[in-house]
């Protein structure tokens, strides 16, 4: 073993600690906020793997697209929905959560005894592509998965689309129809809250807007 | 002693019954989106282990990575969306207590 193969396991080792941890603490955690920046420890140590497996350009974008988009949107999402609540108990959620871990152990059971017991056809020294993965993919794109690729970008705008039209207001705020308005008081219309005045001279303005809602 | 493909599968198998247990169990509607994408990323490693593994010239499975994350990308734009608007409805984001459609 030398020492390329040695410093490949023992970052495998690490990557792989980290990312089984922080799934953990994803689902185990109480608080969410934890469990979303967990989840980007998620994310990163997945991107480490990928470099593990000489995939350079997969493990970019999956820093780019997974922590920079959607753990921020998550991250965006729990703060506008930020509502603590206790959840009212139930009565039957031990047992639920058992037999869920039970099922999700026997299926972990099941899936690792498939995978050791297949005598994969690996060439277990994985030869290095004498060209960049990045090259590769782009031919790949192009040419035999050109449709699934523009198809993407189409199913990218159908998301977009349908992301804001599902989460805009359904009104107009009372805002927009007042004629003038010296004093914009920056507001939710649909969490109404103690309005704090802009400036400190404008407090018969704010008595007036913070009674509607 | 070298890096195998078995070690990669059991680590996806790994985190897709981690994925699974936290859909199944979790109140929050924030969480189980979380969890979703834990499954997603699972089946990526997957993908990832093969590519590299068996197909090591024609690096399809990288390919195939990287349209789940576009779709991954958009089912977390509209899943979020819809968290948004039912929070909106209902005030809550419990899912015990979305049961608009139960009989």
């Amino acid at each position: 073993m030398d020492l390329a193969q040695g410093v490949q396991i023992v970052s495998f080792a690490l990557l792989s600690l980290m990312m089984i941890a922080a799934a953990l603490g994803v689902v185990l955690l109480s608080n969410i906020v934890y469990s979303a920046f967990l989840l980007g420890g998620v994310f990163i140590s997945i991107s480490g793997l990928y470099i593990l497996l000489n995939a350079d350009f997969v493990a970019a974008a999956q820093v780019l697209i997974y922590v920079g988009a959607v753990n921020v949107l998550i991250l965006f999402a729990i703060m506008l929905v930020n509502k603590r609540e206790d959840f009212t108990p139930l009565s039957s959620a031990g047992l639920r959560k058992g037999a869920t871990a039970l099922v999700c152990a026997g299926l972990f059971v099941l899936l690792s005894t498939m995978v050791l017991a297949t005598p994969w056809s690996a060439s277990t020294a994985s030869v290095p592509t004498t060209e960049s993965s990045i090259v590769r993919i782009g031919q790949h794109f192009f040419t035999d998965f050109l449709l699934p690729f523009e198809l993407a970008s189409v199913l990218l705008l159908i998301a977009m689309v349908g992301a804001i039209i599902l989460a805009r207001r359904e009104y107009l705020p009372e805002v927009l129809q007042t004629p003038k308005v010296q004093q914009q008081v920056l507001t939710l219309p649909e969490r109404p809250r103690e309005l704090v005045p802009a400036i400190s001279d404008s407090s018969t303005l704010t008595s007036t807007k913070g009674d509607r809602n | 002693m070298q890096l195998q493909l078995e070690y990669f599968l059991l680590l996806g198998a790994a985190l897709f019954c981690i994925g699974i247990y936290g859909l199944i169990t979790s109140r929050n509607a924030v969480r189980v989106l979380m969890s979703i994408e834990l499954l997603l990323n699972a089946v990526n490693l997957n993908f990832m282990g093969f590519s590299n593994f068996l197909d090591p010239q024609e690096i399809k499975g990288q390919v195939f990575t990287v349209f789940v994350i576009t779709v991954a990308a958009a089912e977390a734009a509209v899943g979020l969306a819809i968290v948004l608007s039912i929070y909106r409805n209902r005030d809550t984001v419990d899912m015990e207590q979305f049961n608009l459609l139960k009989w």
